[in-house]
């Protein structure tokens, strides 16, 4: 059954992470920043299920983590969603840049 | 090498190649294609992992909503043909130099733990999640089941209210 190694899905959940990581770190778009945490949580998921089917077969409490960071990330992309269309409506632009009116 | 591990090292490389697309490219409209395309192929490793379940709720989660919602909102705030400035130089570098040494010493430590597999079946039945998912006993999920419903519901009315329009008389 494993004849892929768990270090391997480990590799790939964890370049996804940093790959997310780089997004964040260099865009400075609201939306896409929005994008890069999507695929930030993405890669947790793929670690919660890999985890789940190697290491304890006969449980199911990382599938049902996976079920609710889904849940969570879903909901969490709608209220993001809604403050940029309210942030675009008041300043005209959805750069980082441009909101600071509360920085200091 | 196995038809079952070639499978794997496609899809990984197609899930990785195009999440560096979508974080690295200047036009707001193809990031979000490539990360489209990237979350379908991670919906494909939870079918070489063999959990459906979970494979099926990713596409109709994030590929039929959160993607939707997302293109929605670039039509809603900007021109999807424009270019995005380009991130500045020292910017970029540290935040690449920063990546790589985060993923250097997560990777390390990864590699130096032994995680053995226990080699037992994976048994994801849907009926086997579904039980567990009302199941009020030990071990069962129906509490946070209830809480994560009752966050839905607060996180849809939240959005309703702040998105709508208050009216120039109101103000």
């Amino acid at each position: 059954m494993s004849e892929v190694p768990l270090s391997h899905i480990l590799f790939v959940s964890t370049a996804l992470f940093f790959t997310g990581m780089y997004g964040l770190f260099t865009r400075r778009n609201l939306i896409t920043m929005l994008m890069s945490i999507e695929l930030m949580l993405n890669s947790v998921n793929i670690n919660f299920v890999a985890f789940n089917k190697y290491l304890y077969p006969e449980k199911l409490d990382g599938i049902f983590f996976t079920i609710f960071i889904i849940t969570i990330a879903a909901a969490e992309a709608a209220v993001a969603i809604a403050i940029i269309i309210n942030l675009y409506r008041s300043h005209h632009s959805i750069d980082v840049e441009d909101a600071t009116e509360m920085k200091y | 090498m196995t038809g079952y591990q070639i499978t794997f090292y496609l899809i990984s490389a197609f899930v990785l190649s195009m999440g560096i697309l979508s974080v690295t490219t200047r036009k707001i409209f193809r990031s979000a294609i490539w990360l489209l395309f990237s979350l379908m192929g991670i919906a494909g490793l939870y079918f070489w992992m063999d959990v459906q379940f979970i494979a099926a709720v990713q596409i109709v989660v994030y590929v039929g909503g959160i993607v939707v919602l997302i293109i929605f909102s670039i039509f809603l705030t900007q021109q999807s043909g424009k270019e995005m400035e380009k991130a500045p130089l020292g910017r970029t570098i540290f935040g690449a130099l920063a990546v790589l040494f985060g993923f250097a010493f997560t990777y390390f430590l990864i590699q130096q733990y032994d995680f053995t597999a226990t080699g037992k079946l994976f048994d994801s039945d849907v009926a086997r999640i579904g039980n567990a998912m009302l199941n009020t006993e030990q071990g069962g999920y129906s509490l946070p089941f209830e809480v994560v419903s009752i966050l839905l519901l607060a996180a849809m009315i939240g959005c309703i209210v702040i998105a709508l329009k208050i009216k120039p008389t109101e103000k």
